[in-house]
């Protein structure tokens, strides 16, 4: 009731709501004030720090996490990062975590992760689920909390298994079993089952298709790649570039503390060194074949279904020194966006577009102020289609609301410890990667003209959502 | 235990094992916390000052100390106090005194040897005497049975019999820590070193690493060191990650993923114990590799490898440790070395010289980290029941087994004992030796 009243004016009024016209402009008052200086807008907040992460290895699906459950892999990447930085026994203020593809018993998951790990059986943790972007809100969510001084420490993360994913009954089939389990006397029983048909007993397993529209995600990107006008050299190039990256990392012993081997896997399983762009060119499309125009999306610019976990420590400044343990980097600020895909306004992985511009907006910040960028390569043509939208004049004027483009980027900053491509995406867990390994990043790089190095995350999820994120040296 | 040991430990398996005069090793009295030192009462022979005082410091620790034996009373050990032999006619009559109270020795009793080191006598009849118990031990020691042990300890100048390290040598072999040390006289080099105020807790307050602490000696390293009071910090290369963090976790120790043969190794362990715990007191140089092959179909590869992990990366490390501030409190080091280091093993000539290169950076580093106030020593295992050596064919690893007083192969444990105990303050007085952890192992050295 009061609720009804209270927002019944609302939509009466003939001005714009002030949270509409700060989305619209891209900026709200607390942001221009503070221009040019990144996270002023809340002074009195405390520090949200990275202190470090750790993952077990990404295997592809059906290999060597096969017969791996998410909480067996969630339970191996928070033990290693408890080894890493001696947790112990620890009872850390919160936990979250979560799991795209989840099964029924899963219903706790990340708390009973915790209670199989080497923490304090009194942490407490809770799940959550957004997509792709799961593992990069778990840590905005915890960051928050941390700023807030609700807890001093957290471990954010993820896991998805493509592998050992649920499989359900047919709707007819659960239908009958529920009526079969109501009913109290065997002719009810019998009258249950005979409504049984042969085609409901074939199971329904988990596609990535979207609900509302049927298409799976590589068909979205097909559709949204092609309005680009993305072409097949330019993903193939960043396909080739994200191996390069991911193996010179390896290499250089960059994931020696971010990493921990599992079941055998010691490198992502999906990491190819030795390929090339002619390698790349021989491989046929997969999506967007019947679109019209030339397919240009194959197996090599878009990511496998992939098994792995992923966690990131974060702590407040105090509580980090405290427990002797460095602090990486800065938890800035983050965005989530969303756009209107069902009616085809916007490409489904295209709400990161809208997000970056509104972060960095709030912040004062453009894309020039950015050092690393963190873009997941869910498909090469998703972060081409997003690149092409920021230099596009009329997308700039037209969607953004600002004078024209939004920028361009220095292509020289972008994914450059490889991303999805050749590390593999299993879903919920690629936001932890890519936290941990921009921070330690961040870290090594300190001092960027008298000011902290700042590098910027973009993760595209189902459902036409994103989520971007702001880190900084600390 | 292996099985056979299990087998010929009692009942039918025992009693047939006696008759057809099959070997009979018995399951070892091993270190526990709470556990009493020694196993009944503490015969020491000897008629010096030497021995008096001795066996008065003895009795503050609330042993059971005799000074004469007591007809057929079961004892826990003989302490054969000759720190004044001047003639090898000296020896007689102490040793045949202990001789008479040997039958009355209790299963997994311990005879212990003090004396003086030949090297330090004046004269030819002296060096003769003290020499001369090096040969009288390791005979006595393979004439012991039932898990008994004979080790000797020797006084080097400035040491003396209840020099701290004597007394922590003596409490070391006298005690379940010791199981598989047979037959071995390890010398107190100085008057260094410091007795702990918990003798369960030696090595309290102290920070260790420990390389190659993912699995095997290294794994048990890690727990005796923990069990004993210390802080961990744990290494291991990237790709035993995840053995490394399980053992970790067991030890409340923090996981560093790390390949020793890297230039900057060094400098990164201290780093890591510095930031994360303090300080840095105790490095465990254990990681090793096996590139087994005759020396004749050897190629570079196998043994650049090897010296790279077992030696090279050994000292490049020290190296950086003995230049770090951080590196100063009474700092010890101990490295693991091998029996085939000393006595050679066909197949493992690459092996052999990075073990014998172990012994040989030892005794040159003593001196080193000696003019910081620390110590430095190496632990030679010989067959040691791990994933490796389970891998062995059968009937090398039964004879490998078998072959040493005891009749039975070491545990990773037996090794972790030793090396704690070199670790500790109470061997302070202790440098540039090797210690076996060998059984008495019966050919070779």
């Amino acid at each position: 009731m009061s609720i009804q009243g209270q927002s019944a004016p609302g939509p009466k009024e003939s001005s714009p709501s002030p949270s509409a016209g700060q989305n619209a402009a891209g900026q709200n008052a607390a942001g221009q004030n503070a221009a040019g200086q990144a996270a002023a807008a809340f002074p009195q907040l405390r520090k949200a720090v990275v202190v470090g992460g750790n993952r077990i290895p990404f295997a592809r699906t059906g290999g060597a996490y096969t017969k791996s459950s998410n909480q067996d892999m969630l339970t191996a990447a928070l033990d290693g990062l408890i080894a890493r930085f001696g947790l112990q026994d620890e009872r850390i203020g919160e936990v979250a975590a979560g799991a795209v593809l989840k099964h029924s018993r899963d219903f706790n998951l990340t708390r009973e992760a915790v209670l199989g790990s080497a923490l304090s059986a009194e942490t407490p943790a809770y799940d959550l689920q957004q997509a792709c972007a799961t593992g990069l809100e778990t840590v905005l969510g915890l960051a928050n909390k941390i700023r807030l001084g609700q807890i001093d420490s957290a471990i954010a993360g993820g896991v998805d298994s493509a592998s050992d994913a649920p499989i359900a009954v047919s709707e007819g089939l659960r239908e009958v079993l529920l009526d079969l389990n109501r009913a109290k006397t065997l002719p009810q029983r019998l009258q249950a089952l005979s409504r049984l048909r042969p085609k409901d007993l074939a199971p329904d397993a988990p596609n990535t298709g979207e609900p509302r529209t049927g298409l799976s995600m590589g068909e979205h990107q097909a559709l949204t790649t092609a309005q680009w006008k993305i072409t097949r050299e330019a993903q193939d190039e960043l396909a080739c570039n994200s191996h390069r990256n991911l193996a010179a990392a390896y290499d250089a012993g960059f994931f020696d503390d971010l990493l921990t081997p599992y079941r055998g896997l010691r490198k992502d399983a999906n990491l190819r060194p030795d390929t090339s762009l002619e390698k790349l060119a021989t491989l046929k499309p997969v999506f967007g074949k019947n679109l019209g125009s030339e397919a240009t999306m194959t197996a090599g610019n878009s990511t496998p279904l992939t098994d792995g976990a992923s966690t990131v420590l974060l702590a407040s400044e105090e509580w980090a020194d405290a427990h002797d343990l460095p602090k990486l980097a800065t938890v800035v600020d983050g965005e989530a966006a969303a756009v209107d895909f069902v009616h085809g306004k916007d490409g489904l992985l295209m709400a990161p577009a809208f997000a970056v511009p509104r972060l960095l907006a709030r912040n004062g910040l453009t894309l020039e102020d950015i050092d690393f960028f963190e873009i997941h390569e869910a498909f090469a043509g998703t972060v081409l289609s997003t690149l092409a939208a920021w230099e596009d004049e009329e997308f700039g004027r037209t969607r953004l609301g600002l004078d024209g483009a939004f920028g361009i980027i220095d292509r020289s900053k972008l994914n450059v410890n490889g991303s999805s491509l050749a590390a593999g995406h299993p879903f919920a867990a690629t936001g932890g990667r890519i936290v941990a390994t921009l921070a330690k990043m961040l870290h090594a790089r300190g001092q960027v003209d008298g000011r902290p190095a700042r590098g910027l995350i973009s993760i595209c999820a189902a459902g036409g959502q994103g989520v971007v994120a702001i880190l900084e040296a600390h | 235990m292996d099985k056979y040991t299990q087998l010929v430990s009692r009942g039918l398996g025992k009693d047939i094992a006696k008759k057809l005069g099959l070997p009979q090793p018995v399951v070892l009295r091993r270190h526990e916390p709470g556990q009493p030192l020694v196993q009944g009462p503490v015969l020491i022979q000897g008629s010096t000052a030497g021995a008096d005082e001795l066996a008065s410091t003895l009795l503050a620790w609330n042993l059971d100390i005799r000074r004469h034996a007591v007809p057929k009373e079961k004892l826990g050990a003989i302490i054969l106090v000759l720190d004044e032999l001047a003639h090898p006619d000296d020896l007689e009559k102490p040793v045949l005194a202990a001789a008479a109270s040997l039958r009355d020795l209790a299963p997994n009793a311990r005879v212990i040897t003090v004396s003086r080191t030949a090297a330090s006598a004046s004269t030819p009849e002296i060096a003769a005497a003290r020499q001369g118990v090096d040969g009288l031990l390791r005979s006595l020691a393979k004439e012991l049975r039932a898990g008994a042990t004979g080790n000797g300890i020797l006084l080097a100048d400035g040491a003396d019999t209840t020099s701290p390290s004597t007394l922590g040598a003596l409490r070391f072999f006298l005690s379940g820590r010791s199981a598989y040390v047979d037959g071995q006289l390890l010398a107190v080099t100085s008057g260094a070193g410091q007795l702990p105020d918990d003798p369960e807790k030696p090595l309290a307050g102290k920070v260790a690493v420990v390389t190659g602490a993912a699995r095997g000696i290294g794994a048990a390293i890690a727990r005796t060191l923990y069990r004993d009071g210390a802080a961990l910090v744990l290494v291991d290369v990237p790709a035993a990650g995840d053995h490394l963090a399980a053992v970790a976790n067991e030890v409340r120790g923090t996981a560093l993923q790390l390949d020793i043969s890297r230039a900057d190794a060094g400098q990164r362990i201290i780093d890591h114990a510095v930031e994360r715990h303090g300080r840095l007191d105790l490095v465990i140089h254990n990681a090793g590799i096996t590139r087994d092959k005759l020396l004749a179909n050897m190629d570079a590869g196998r043994w650049n490898s090897v010296t790279a992990v077992n030696i090279a990366a050994q000292l490049r490390i020290n190296e950086v440790l003995l230049a770090s501030e951080h590196f100063r409190s009474a700092p010890r080091i101990v490295s693991v070395a091998s029996t085939s280091g000393i006595a050679g093993n066909r197949g493992q000539t690459n092996y052999a010289a990075s073990k014998g290169g172990v012994m040989g950076m030892v005794r040159a580093t003593a001196p080193l980290i000696g003019a910081h106030g620390g110590s430095i020593n190496a632990v030679a295992p010989g067959f040691i029941e791990t994933e490796m050596t389970a891998r062995m064919p059968f009937v090398t690893r039964e004879a490998a087994r078998r072959l040493n007083s005891l009749q039975q192969g070491g545990q990773p444990e037996d090794v972790a004992e030793a090396i704690a105990f070199l670790a500790s303050d109470a061997a302070g007085g202790i440098s540039g030796e090797v210690l076996r952890v060998c059984g008495q192992q019966l050919v070779g050295a």
